[in-house]
């Protein structure tokens, strides 16, 4: 065998590589019939499988948007469950479709490592949960503190930020999952646990005595929460987004998973231009006209799958504070769809 | 065509076994390069097409997280490459701690498998059956689940004497702080020690000449116990210890081991040991029994026997098999992400990787840092059961 011959061999490995690597992903998603989505392997209200082993949650159902909207039947996602830690590595080797697992988007994550955020599904910042014995009211008592926290998060380094800034000392304590911290959190290893403020409710119900801890009022960072997917498929990013963006325009138009087949009549020009009864706004994203129509009419609406989720439909109860729509002083707000 | 006698027949090179030989050789040693080259300049392009940083960029950038447990100074504004160092000597401390004990208790459970005290080899046989025959990883999180964590909070901590502090934040011990004049302690602390090897020396001599045998073993502890302390007394107690003291949520002060690296330490050590005594005791008993009832009618008693002859004909045995062990406690100790505790594997493949995104480079670097742990502890393993090894005259 001669060097040019396996050069030559080589050549064509590494093209078919890269061109599997850079093919649209639709095509991909298509061919095999699922979508893999990467999801929380346990976080109540974003990720979770219920008692019948079925995923469920906010994260989650945005997974079954995208393949209600490709496939027209929700079911066809196969979900990988994800530690933080690992999340990033597994979307750029591609072996998953889109992270939806309560991601924050950040600069260095889209400049730095290849990434783009589809769109923000859930404006979340950084809180305290401590013991209410403690008599702590304040998270800047925490000083000398040891802080149960989850390992490759923009909590992590938030962390690092708000003690240094506030000149405190304390002691991180890291796990790979936000199962272990909580566990730890729980059996005394920490005096605080420190996560995302939509998390720390959702943990606090794991707790072996719930009212036994206290949320702090600070907010110490913004947590801007959405999907991801890997840079250089323009097509598949913008299904992501607007996938998004149709659930929040559903909701804004009145548009709910049980009217929706009425709606398909109205004579909203918006609506129309939603449901796909006029125009055809699918096509360029891969998809077919109706291809809102099939997210509200399986999944529902943004305000829907919030209250189900993680709202007075579900144990968690969280406000939809400054996840409302803009027109309810919120800062859910969508693009046109024209 | 006349050909000279005797003179071998001329071979074209293509028929010559040689010549053959090296084109076969040299024709894989240019397949093997060119498809490491390939997979290098492969992966790089494909990396560069996804935007994933390829250079070692990175290396300088601020960590901007905290680790708990640093020995050498460091904070959320330290580079990356701080981050390697710090968990570098985290796995070290780790590696370097378990490899002693678990050489002790080895050794100490697998002479106690061998022994004719009936309870005694039982113990050891029923502790070294079932630690082998767990997963470390299992123990590991038992250590910490159900043994430390369960302990109780700082302010309720099991005191010894009011000096050294248990509870769920780890154990809290009194910390050594030198004061004016506490040159005096290591310098007496030396002058113990090589007093202490030069009677070793004259005992010796002394013994091959006449017979006579010197208390080795308490006269050097005397000295090497002795000596500092009458220094520190005489010096003015330049030896001061910082005590640990509840302060606010935890304890301030003192020496701190993390509840993270007792799990991880116990855990590695015990399993390890387990494996060590079955080795020692294939060892031992690969000494012909003759050896020992030759020394027996000699008059030696037991423990100058294991001393003098059983065990340095078991060391032959022992030490190549003895050598995979530590490799083993040296990897294993990467397991110490399950349960938290801040090594080389966890914040630095782990944390950093995370942070920039630069997976292979930092998985390479972190590979070739158990490579040269594994390959050092061989190295020196290798040399010392040369030393032991039968020589041949």
């Amino acid at each position: 065998m001669t060097k040019r011959a396996a050069l030559a061999a080589f050549a064509a490995l590494g093209l078919s590589v890269s061109s599997a690597a850079a093919g649209p992903t639709i095509d991909a998603v298509k061919k095999r019939g699922q979508l893999v989505c990467g999801v929380n392997p346990g976080v109540a209200g974003f990720g979770l499988p219920d008692d019948k082993g079925q995923y469920t949650g906010f994260d989650v159902d945005f997974c079954r948007a995208i393949a209600a909207a490709v496939f027209n039947d929700p079911t066809k996602v196969r979900y990988v469950a994800l530690s933080a830690k690992d999340r990033f590595t597994a979307l750029q080797s591609g072996e998953i479709d889109v992270l939806s697992r309560n991601t924050t988007w950040t600069q260095s994550r889209e400049v730095g490592q290849g990434f783009l955020f589809g769109a923000v599904t859930y404006y979340d910042g950084q809180g305290f949960m401590v013991r209410k014995k403690l008599n702590v009211g304040s998270a800047l008592e925490l000083s000398g503190a040891s802080v149960c926290v989850q390992q490759g998060t923009t909590t992590e380094l938030n962390l690092a930020d708000y003690f240094r800034s506030h000149d405190m000392k304390y002691e991180p304590v890291v796990f790979a999952t936000a199962d272990e911290g909580i566990k730890s959190y729980d059996t005394g290893r920490c005096d605080a646990f420190t996560s995302d403020m939509s998390q720390l409710y959702a943990e606090r119900t794991k707790l072996g005595q719930p009212d036994d801890h206290v949320i702090l009022p600070e907010v110490i960072s913004k947590e801007p929460l959405g999907p991801v997917v890997r840079q250089g498929d323009d097509q598949w990013f913008n299904l992501v987004k607007w996938t998004h963006y149709a659930m929040v325009t559903a909701e804004e138009l009145g548009v709910t998973q049980k009217n929706v087949d009425d709606k398909l009549k109205a004579p909203n020009p918006e609506t129309k231009r939603l449901l796909g009864t006029e125009g055809n706004f699918g096509e360029g994203l891969g998809l077919t006209a109706d291809w809102a129509y099939r997210i509200v009419k399986h999944v529902g609406n943004y305000g829907e799958i919030f209250e189900k989720n993680l709202g007075e439909g579900s144990r968690l109860k969280i406000k939809r504070g400054i996840n409302a729509l803009w027109t309810k002083n919120g800062l859910q707000y969508a693009p046109p769809i024209r | 065509m006349a050909t000279i006698a005797g003179a071998p027949p001329k071979v074209r090179p293509w028929n010559d076994p040689f010549w053959r030989g090296l084109a076969y050789q040299v024709a894989l040693a240019v397949v093997v390069g060119v498809l490491i080259v390939g997979a290098i300049l492969n992966a790089r392009a494909n990396m560069q097409a996804r935007g994933i940083p390829t250079g070692f960029g990175f290396w300088d950038d601020p960590a901007r997280f905290d680790i708990n447990q640093t020995l050498i100074p460091y904070s959320a504004t330290s580079p990356n490459s701080r981050v390697f160092w710090v968990g570098l000597l985290n796995t070290l401390v780790v590696a370097g701690v378990g490899l002693v004990f678990a050489t002790m208790l080895g050794f100490a459970l697998g002479v106690a498998r061998l022994s004719r005290n009936w309870l005694i080899a039982k113990i050891a046989t029923v502790y070294i059956e079932a630690v082998r025959n767990v997963p470390l990883l299992v123990q590991l999180l038992f250590w910490y689940n159900a043994v430390l964590k369960p302990l109780p909070n700082p302010r309720q901590s099991i005191a010894l004497f009011d000096l050294a502090f248990l509870n769920n934040r780890g154990l809290f011990l009194p910390a050594p702080v030198p004061k004016e004049g506490f040159v005096a302690l290591p310098l007496a602390l030396g002058l113990g020690v090589a007093l202490a090897a030069a009677f070793a020396w004259w005992a010796r001599l002394r013994q091959r000449e006449t017979g006579a045998q010197a208390p080795v073993g308490a006269v050097s502890a005397a000295l090497i116990v002795g000596l500092p302390v009458a220094a520190h007394i005489l010096a003015g107690a330049p030896l001061a210890f910082d005590m640990p003291q509840l302060k606010g949520f935890n304890f301030a002060g003192g020496f701190r081991l993390t509840p993270e690296l007792v799990a991880l330490t116990v855990g590695l050590v015990t399993y390890t040991a387990a494996f060590i005594a079955e080795i020692v005791r294939a060892g031992v008993m690969s000494v012909p029994k003759g050896q020992h009832e030759a020394a027996a009618a000699l008059g030696l008693r037991a423990a100058p026997i294991r001393k003098l002859v059983t065990m340095p004909q078991a060391m032959r045995v022992i030490i190549p098999p003895l050598i995979n062990q530590y490799l083993n406690l040296t990897k294993n100790s990467t397991l110490a992400v399950a349960i938290g505790y801040p090594d080389l594997f966890n914040v630095f493949a782990g944390t950093v990787l995370n942070n920039t995104g630069a997976a292979v480079q930092i998985m390479f670097m972190t590979m070739g840092v158990y490579l040269a742990f594994s390959l050092a502890t061989s190295a020196i393993m290798n040399a010392y059961n040369a030393r032991m090894a039968l020589k041949e005259r």
